[in-house]
């Protein structure tokens, strides 16, 4: 419990800190709502110019793509700290504060810096799940309520988890890896469109590599009442969003070897 | 050994940094490649969706060649102002450049079309070596970037490439003049990013939307930084069409350069430098 009410402290003190330019962050926030919302305008002119995708209509990619980035928001507002941990902790020395403080890492660096700009991402994700849910005429059951709350936390988990990964090989790497933006940021643009439309391999990564299409994909299946068009058994779709905490418990693990092998690099 | 130890350590320290500014290169190279892959998929998916009489009046390999020019080439759109502008507004240093017995319009406008070439020569490259010849050779041809289709249009191209680098640096002049006013990069750049995006055809190609708005989408000036180019490019604009594109271009490259250096000097004549 402790842990938890230090978390909101932490949480509250940056957003204090945040709204001491009010006009700032506003404008950050701003800033992330219309940069995602924009593909939003490259699915309707797509479906305004070809019609229907293999059965897949306009409301169907919105529920895919507002629940990915609802998702991928609120992991985003949790994991700055692991993001910047390689050029802001590891390359100054202030990782060792961290590790002299009688609380875990992970608690540390999630409170380190929740940034209110990300809820402009949220925003987005939910005005895109309103489109969605009006094209579609979706009748939001308890039920499907609870998918959806399943499918964002194995999301919320699964991209937490990328960003865990990407802190870990700051450990060897001392500078924070531009290259996981290709897995963060563009997972959330794969994650976009159903995975039926795309080649195996690409398939084949987004299941198996980087579970994103489990967190994504096949949950929204369930959650459209939809069969997949490539054969995967239904029960699978409600399964799926555990493979986002399978991820987070493997990304731990890579990271306690990065920690383990940490030696303070500041001075 | 002993002896030669921090010798070792500060060689392998600098190494590690210097290796993570090439990885940020290469990282950016691979996103590039991963978004291009992403969305040609998807181009493709909806082409074999759909019947041929709701397709654009482009064929999807002129679409993929269209997607990896637009990812190869997109450090000559104009995506924000010259950090060295903004540098220079931030620390005073722009009162150097107030001295310069140089045209201050065009100084700064020769240094924002070398800063973005630069930056676009060697990604445009890499991205012909992996998206056209190596794409090639792994038999996904139709999704490849493909060559002009003749040396017409390759010599079209050329004086089209040359005019888009210089309505961008027409573009991002205009984003300069409006950090010299608000001292704010971030917000200037902002503002425009959202229509650069969406009207320049680097979103979706201007062909993909709906068939009423073509006229209007082909005459407004965003189209000249990447739509125009690059369907000169692929050849889906060839003859009268690929001249008027040229045209407008030219027409747009005009305007904002007039628009720019009137604006400039206005704001020019009550500048507050900052800094000693």
């Amino acid at each position: 419990m402790n842990a938890i009410r230090l978390l909101i402290r932490y949480g509250s003190a940056s957003i204090r800190a945040q709204m001491q330019y009010p006009f700032n962050a506003i404008m950050l926030g701003i800033g992330q709502f219309t940069a995602t919302m924009i593909d939003m305008i490259a699915i309707w002119a797509l479906f305004a110019r070809f019609g229907a995708l293999d059965g897949w209509r306009l409301g169907d990619i919105a529920m895919f793509f507002g629940l990915v980035s609802v998702s991928f928001s609120i992991a985003d507002f949790l994991s700055r700290g692991f993001d910047v941990l390689g050029a802001e902790f590891i390359k100054t020395g202030q990782l060792d504060r961290l590790l002299l403080r009688p609380r875990t890492m992970t608690l540390q660096l999630v409170g380190n810096d929740m940034r209110l700009s990300r809820f402009g991402r949220t925003a987005q994700g939910l005005l895109v799940l309103a489109i969605g849910t009006v094209n579609l005429h979706f009748d939001w059951t308890i039920a499907k309520v609870a998918i959806a709350l399943w499918t964002l936390a194995g999301g919320v988990a699964l991209f937490f988890g990328l960003m865990v990964i990407q802190g870990a090989i700051s450990f060897w790497t001392v500078e924070s890896l531009e290259a996981m933006n290709v897995l963060t940021y563009g997972g959330v643009q794969a994650a976009q469109f159903p995975l039926s439309i795309y080649a195996r391999w690409f398939r084949t990564f987004l299941i198996f590599v980087v579970p994103i299409g489990c967190v994504a994909y096949f949950p929204v299946l369930a959650l459209l009442g939809k069969p997949d068009p490539l054969g995967t058994p239904a029960w699978f779709f409600l399964v799926s969003p555990l493979a986002g905490f399978a991820f987070l418990g493997v990304s731990f693990v890579a990271w306690g070897l990065g920690l383990g092998k940490y030696t303070s690099t500041g001075s | 050994m002993e002896i030669a130890r921090p010798y070792v350590a500060a060689f392998s320290a600098r190494f590690l940094l210097m290796l993570q500014y090439r990885a940020a290169a290469i990282a950016g190279f691979l996103t590039q490649c991963w978004w291009g892959a992403i969305k040609i998929m998807v181009y493709a998916a909806f082409y074999r969706a759909s019947s041929p009489s709701t397709h654009p009046a482009m064929t999807l390999a002129q679409v993929a060649t269209y997607t990896w020019l637009n990812q190869g080439l997109l450090a000559l759109m104009p995506w924000g102002c010259d950090p060295e502008v903004a540098l220079a507004m931030r620390t005073g240093v722009v009162m150097y450049d107030r001295l310069r017995p140089v045209d201050a319009y065009a100084y700064w406008y020769a240094r924002a079309a070398a800063f973005m070439t630069s930056r676009a020569l060697p990604r445009a490259i890499l991205m012909v070596l992996v998206t056209g010849v190596g794409m090639r050779l792994l038999g996904f041809r139709e999704l490849s970037w493909a060559p002009p289709p003749n040396a017409a249009q390759s010599a079209l191209f050329v004086l089209s490439l040359v005019l888009m680098v210089s309505l961008s640096s027409a573009f991002m002049m205009l984003l300069n003049i409006g950090v010299v006013v608000t001292l704010n990069d971030r917000w200037v750049s902002q503002s425009m990013n959202p229509l650069l995006v969406v009207l320049s055809g680097s979103l979706v190609p201007l062909a993909l939307y709906p068939d009423w708005a073509q006229r209007a989408l082909f005459v407004q000036p965003f189209a000249g930084v990447v739509d125009i180019p690059f369907r000169i490019y692929s050849g889906n604009l060839a003859g009268v069409p690929a001249y008027q594109g040229l045209a407008l271009q030219l027409f747009w490259t005009v305007v904002l350069v007039l628009v720019g250096r009137m604006w400039m000097e206005h704001v020019m004549r009550r500048l507050e430098v900052q800094g000693g």
